[in-house]
């Protein structure tokens, strides 16, 4: 679904179906430098199942035109108009590492429209490490390796993918390749930077779940511990066998935790 | 702060794709021998014919088995993923076929394997899809043959059987700027002489009859995809970017992004055309990929033994390996193939046809037989076998004239493939 947002290419993913104002809405919102195409087994699934969804493509990202936002509150505001567009007046909001932190901005800010939120392989502070932030503000190499490595559990490389044939690391190193230079930096400082985690979990009125890698060396499941006891009422879902992109690595368990938390 | 590291070569070559079977523990790779997979209940099916769920349902899309060869070989190429194929032959079949129509344009280097130009140059055609041949050395060609419907580029890393090198880089870019994909067929190189995706194409394929298997002893192929290219912006690929209603109305690009064109291969290539790999030939050929690493550096040294051998010999007119400062693409192959310019190369007796016949009649360790890429060395006459349907004004565009003679170099005693070259070369001079 293409639309236009502040007079530029918004893009989201539907799973073929139009905008259904009878249904539920799920709106998946994908992390740092990624797009929608990042949650295609999860958000296919929604969309055949009853649910409106929305695979934002976050801008400069993936098919929505850049530049990219600058920080948490400014995406926040951008689904909502996304949402808006659509004329939506209530949505469930998935959001991963990035994402995740819109997500939880989003139902702070607009708690009459946020229905529930997960969660998956989030931490607050989600800071970055210099040597990544340099890295990628020099749109360096190295910073895509980062990402894809930290970005994966540790036996990632050397073990077989869920989804036959696929190669992980190949597959967010093209993803990344794609990317305008500068996005992946922006992305990184506005999850650096984002100071109002525990703001928004205080004002958090809807049911919210984690999805958590028990593998994750980029947000690793300590780092969202904090957040869990501010929300207070949320639940928690762990993942053993997976790292921090549990779409890819642990697609079945994180598509199941997101059925017993939205369905 | 040093940053984190991927695991080398040696070690992918080992392990990747193997998540060790939790059930067993086997540490070699199992063969799954099943043509399907009991479904868990009836909305687990649903959802993996709806790809809504990752897994396997049908051996002719995929095979646990089959997925662990598909991701060694990705991750050896540096790609988003891989299928495997039948054979090599399946894999340039399959690449075509998704990507392209009737009415479509194929570009392809004049230096190719004989089954893959009469695929271009006379089945293909059949179908609609036409090829325009141009010299690999000549890289303007390729730029000159670039009609509104061309789809593709298309030639071999080392060409057959004069190992033309083809300058990826300049190819890719004149493919790039045309807004078409570069397809190159890597089975001479392997992903241990080069890694064709960092130079600049866009697909690869290999025979993994050859030295992916090292054993002779399975047909196989696999198609590699970088996932660089995008199909969205070139805007000449419907068959990635727009509904498919053979396949859920699905546009594979917004599906998928980065696996698109991997996506719509699997799910109509090898569903409608059906050239998938067996379980066992992928145990196989992995069999094969673990000593890679091991094998290509002996492959190259025994090799330039040889070829040093055949420099000095008398009745040896002409030898075609790029690492002679006399072949054509010697500074290329500097550039392209640091590690070495692999293990088949031809050459021309003097005496043209008949003293080639004498000549592969007389070895003893050399087999004669139509193969290359094997542990075992292998003879065999171009011109009479993998060429023997091109016409003479083709063969003289591949550089393979009456006499020449292609071996491929294998991993026996360097000094006994001498031997055997000296004695037969030898013989086939008395004949003269």
């Amino acid at each position: 679904m293409q639309l236009q947002i502040n007079g530029k290419a918004a893009f989201a993913y539907t799973a073929a179906h139009d905008i259904d104002p009878a249904k539920r809405t799920v709106a998946f919102v994908h992390g740092a430098g990624l797009d929608h195409s990042w949650w295609g087994l999860q958000s296919r699934y929604f969309g055949y199942h009853g649910f409106n969804v929305l695979a934002v493509d976050l801008p400069g990202h993936g098919r929505s035109a850049g530049p990219a936002l600058a920080t948490i509150g400014e995406m926040a505001d951008w689904v909502k108009k996304f949402l808006d567009e659509k004329k939506i007046k209530s949505a469930s909001v998935v959001g991963h590492s990035m994402g995740s932190l819109v997500a939880l901005e989003f139902a702070a800010r607009y708690p009459a429209i946020a229905e529930r939120i997960a969660l998956i392989g989030t931490a607050y502070p989600m800071k970055v490490g210099d040597a990544f932030l340099d890295a990628a503000q020099r749109n360096d190499q190295s910073a895509f390796d980062m990402e894809t490595i930290w970005g994966h559990a540790p036996q990632v490389p050397l073990a077989g993918n869920p989804n036959p044939g696929m190669w992980m690391y190949g597959d967010t190193l093209a993803r990344l390749a794609r990317l305008a230079p500068g996005v992946l930096h922006t992305d990184l400082v506005a999850c650096n930077g984002y100071g109002g985690g525990m703001e928004a979990a205080a004002k958090l009125k809807c049911p919210a779940q984690f999805i958590l890698g028990a593998r994750d060396m980029m947000t690793p499941p300590r780092g969202a511990e904090e957040l869990m006891k501010a929300i207070g009422h949320s639940k928690a879902a762990r993942v053993a066998i997976s790292g921090h992109s549990l779409m890819a690595e642990a697609p079945d368990a994180t598509l199941d935790a997101l059925i017993a938390f939205l369905a | 702060m040093a940053g984190p590291k991927y695991p080398g070569f040696d070690t992918l070559a080992l392990h990747a794709g193997q998540s060790v079977d939790p059930v067993t523990g086997a540490r070699a790779v199992p063969i799954y021998q099943t043509t399907s997979y009991v479904f868990r209940d009836t909305a687990h099916a649903a959802s993996l014919f709806n790809m809504e769920r990752a897994g396997h349902v049908y051996s002719r899309i995929s095979n646990p088995t089959v997925a662990v060869f598909e991701e060694r070989m990705a991750a050896l190429e540096g790609g988003v993923g891989a299928i495997a194929t039948a054979s090599g032959q399946a894999a340039l079949h399959l690449a075509i076929a998704t990507l392209m129509d009737a009415g479509s344009h194929v570009v392809a280097s004049a230096a190719l394997y004989g089954g893959s130009h009469n695929l271009l140059g006379y089945t293909m055609k059949r179908f609609g899809i036409d090829t325009t041949f141009v010299s690999p050395r000549n890289t303007d060609e390729f730029r000159k043959a670039i009609k509104p419907n061309t789809r593709l580029l298309f030639g071999e890393t080392l060409g057959n059987p004069g190992l033309d090198v083809l300058d990826i880089p300049q190819v890719s870019e004149i493919a790039h700027a045309a807004g078409v994909p570069l397809l190159v067929d890597a089975t001479f190189t392997t992903p241990w002489l080069m890694k064709p995706f960092e130079l600049g194409a866009d697909l690869l394929y290999h025979s993994a009859t050859k030295f992916l298997g090292g054993h002779g002893i399975a047909i196989g192929g696999v198609l590699v995809d970088s996932g660089r290219f995008d199909w969205e912006k070139s805007g000449k690929f419907p068959q990635l970017t727009a509904p498919y209603a053979g396949f859920h109305n699905m546009d594979f690009e917004e599906e998928s992004g980065t696996r698109a064109f991997l996506l719509r291969a699997r799910r109509e290539g090898l569903r409608d055309f059906g050239a998938c790999m067996a379980p066992m030939t992928a145990f196989q050929l992995l069999q094969g990929i673990e000593t890679l690493h091991l094998r290509m550096p002996r492959h190259v040294e025994s090799t330039r033994k040889v070829v040093a051998f055949l420099s000095k010999n008398s009745s040896v007119e002409r030898i075609l390996y790029p690492e002679n400062p006399d072949h054509p693409d010697h500074a290329l192959a500097k550039k392209l193939l640091p590690r070495g310019c692999g293990a088949v190369f031809s050459f021309d007796i003097k005496g043209g046809r008949e003293a080639g016949r004498k000549f592969i009649e007389a070895l003893r360790v050399f087999s004669h037989l139509a193969n290359v890429g094997d542990a075992k060395s292998l003879v065999i006459h171009p011109a009479t076998t993998t060429h023997y349907r091109m016409s003479d004004e083709d063969l003289k565009k591949a550089g393979i004239g009456p006499g020449t003679v292609r071996l491929s170099i294998g991993l026996e005693d360097a000094e006994d493939l001498i031997q055997d070259l000296e004695r037969a070369l030898a013989v086939a001079v008395r004949v003269k």
